[in-house]
């Protein structure tokens, strides 16, 4: 177990974060941190306890023991809403978008602009239009509903939305997944440019090694609700995370083996 | 390609682009257009359905006969659709809300009769049932978590119990006067008040389901729950504000019920009043899976069932037979739908 020193320029710092579901531990000491315009890929296998610390860091649930801090400040989270106003956002898996509604409708989600009590659809469609331009975002027609773009279109817009709100720190939950490679491009060009932009801190939760190393500055691998490695990307190759994770389970394996 | 009906957001408005339409004339193109809008189909099967009744007997558009389709049958059916609507989009259902119908009428009498509070007052308790009865619902489904067909299957008979043990199950005919008073604008009167109440709360609710973020976020509860709750909009807000909408609009119906028949009658409290709302919803393209649905759908999915109640009473129908060819015209009209529906997709590739 290797960990990076911290910088005191930390965006987010987590530390000896755990959660329980009643009698079943999902995280058991989850330690982290993120430097302002940083890409961190979050692997491990299904199960590890991935999901758990992304619902805890958007603010959908709450860690059972342990502190997360902010700019250094400690924080904690009472809502997604609350999380977000205070700069922290997620882009969910497919999950987030909902068909039946356009990709302006979907873009502003929650934070519709107004005009009295009605809905201001015109500046809607034109905000959503610039800022899916100035991402690099190709989409056909704003006012089409959600359910005819591709999976690749979908997150790229998901991504886009929640740049909108220019979020201090973007969780990604497996972006690329169920994606081809052309697919998968959209997003990781996406990512790229808002690397470049440095504004945005990012933490990519996958469990595809290669793509997602070729974005992220740094690793942090989890596995059995433990971060169990951080290294930086140009220290480490898929080849070797790969290894990592097949050797844990065939010691699982022969453990279970010799068990019975 | 073009497929507004997907949106409720665009009801309504030609889409931007035009599928093709080339070598089409602008007339052809409006037809096209039609079709690809859910509401178009059951437009055109309610302006059909008026038309056969007209040229079969032209009694059908005579004063007693007109005022009997727009001025009782049409808005009963219409306001409690509105609510239904917004319920079915988000994914619920009130099957309460019929009996709501007879048990505002008795509670709003009772309070001026025995307890004599004065009548606007006791309306507006009446009224407010509506809002505890719906609060009730959300809280059941919502809170509780139990599906809305359950739920408002028991506070449908808690309701109907309650009026039929407190009113002996016996009619008060007419309304006491100082009732009587309100009834007029209230919409019971026969001076199209009561339609004059159904298109101005139609307008009320197209604009809300089409142009607030309520309405665009009972979509989204509707379309895709867990997408809205990380998005942080409040689904059980949503939803328990759509069971309010419901019970309100079901206490309305009640009172205009009351004041039309000038009778309190225990009859008025059954399934019914539910079942026409839902299949006037359902007919106007309101997808019973939650998502989708238009208000102006509605609209015309309740003259249709409206046409079809006073049609086949003038042409002689038996109030019993009337059932058969109601649930059989309902069915086909459902059919028709899905059917049209599959045609647009089809052809909107």
């Amino acid at each position: 177990m290797s960990e990076a020193a911290t910088h005191t320029g930390d965006v987010l710092r987590v530390e000896h974060i755990s959660k329980n579901y009643g009698a079943v531990t999902a995280l058991t000491d989850v330690s982290l941190h993120l430097g302002k315009g940083e890409i961190l890929g979050l692997i491990g296998d299904n199960g590890a306890g991935k999901s758990t610390l992304l619902k805890i860091l958007c603010g959908f649930q709450q860690p059972s023991a342990g502190q997360i801090y902010l700019d250094g400040q400690p924080v904690m989270f009472k809502s997604v809403d609350h999380a977000r106003s205070l700069g922290i956002d997620a882009v969910y898996q497919d999950l987030a978008m909902v068909n039946q509604l356009t990709i302006y409708q979907n873009m502003f989600l929650n934070r519709e602009k107004v005009r009295g009590l009605l809905l201001n659809n015109r500046a809607m469609r034109r905000e959503a239009r610039e800022h899916l331009d100035e991402m690099g975002v190709r989409i056909p027609d704003i006012n089409s509903p959600v359910a005819k773009l591709s999976g690749g279109q979908r997150q790229a817009v998901a991504v886009a939305r929640s740049v909108f709100s220019n979020p201090k720190i973007l969780l990604l939950d497996e972006p690329l997944a169920a994606m081809g490679v052309k697919e998968g491009a959209i997003i990781l060009d996406l990512v790229t440019r808002l690397k470049q932009q440095g504004e945005v801190s990012i933490i990519i939760i996958a469990h595809n090694y290669g793509q997602v190393l070729q974005v992220c500055d740094r690793v942090n691998m989890i596995q059995d609700g433990r971060i169990t490695i951080d290294k930086r990307s140009s220290e480490t190759s898929a080849e070797e995370l790969t290894e990592i994770v097949v050797a844990e389970y065939r010691k699982a394996l022969e453990e279970r083996q010799r068990s019975t | 390609m073009s497929e507004t009906t997907h949106s409720p957001g665009m009801v309504g408005r030609p889409s931007g682009s035009s599928a093709g339409s080339n070598g089409r004339g602008s007339l052809g193109k409006l037809l096209g257009q039609l079709v690809r809008q859910r509401e178009s189909t059951v437009f055109v099967i309610a302006v059909a359905s008026f038309i056969g009744f007209w040229l079969a007997n032209s009694s059908f558009v005579g004063k007693a006969s007109l005022s009997d389709t727009f001025n009782n049958t049409f808005p009963a059916i219409i306001i409690i659709a509105l609510g239904e609507v917004l319920l079915l989009i988000c994914g619920e259902i009130d099957l309460s809300v019929g009996f709501m119908v007879g048990f505002t009428p008795f509670m709003t009498y009772f309070l001026t009769t025995y307890y004599h509070v004065p009548a606007l007052l006791a309306i507006l308790i009446g009224l407010l049932l509506g809002v505890v009865v719906g609060w009730v619902n959300g809280f059941l489904t919502v809170t509780v978590g139990l599906p809305s067909f359950i739920t408002t299957l028991g506070t449908g008979f808690v309701l109907w119990g309650v009026m039929l043990y407190t009113s002996h199950a016996e009619p008060v005919a007419p309304v006491p006067p100082s009732l009587a008073r309100y009834g007029s604008w209230i919409g019971g009167g026969n001076k199209y008040s009561w339609l004059i109440w159904a298109v101005v709360l139609t307008v009320i609710f197209h604009i809300l389901l089409t142009r607030t973020r309520w309405g665009l976020h009972t979509v989204s509860v509707g379309g895709n729950l867990l997408g809205s709750q990380e998005a942080g909009i409040s689904v059980a807000r949503i939803k328990y504000g759509n069971f309010m909408f419901t019970g309100v609009l079901g206490a309305l119906v009640g009172l205009q019920t009351m004041y039309y028949v000038n009778t309190i009658d225990p009859n008025s409290a059954s399934y019914t009043p539910m079942f026409n709302a839902v299949t006037a919803a359902v007919i106007g393209g309101t997808a019973m899976l939650g998502g989708s649905g238009t208000i102006v759908g509605a609209f015309f999915g309740a003259i249709v069932l409206a046409n079809l109640s006073t049609g086949f009473a003038i042409e002689g129908v038996s109030a019993n037979l009337l059932y058969v060819i109601d649930g059989a015209a309902i069915l086909i009209a459902m059919v028709a739908n899905v059917q049209l529906a599959r045609l647009r997709e089809r052809g909107g590739r």
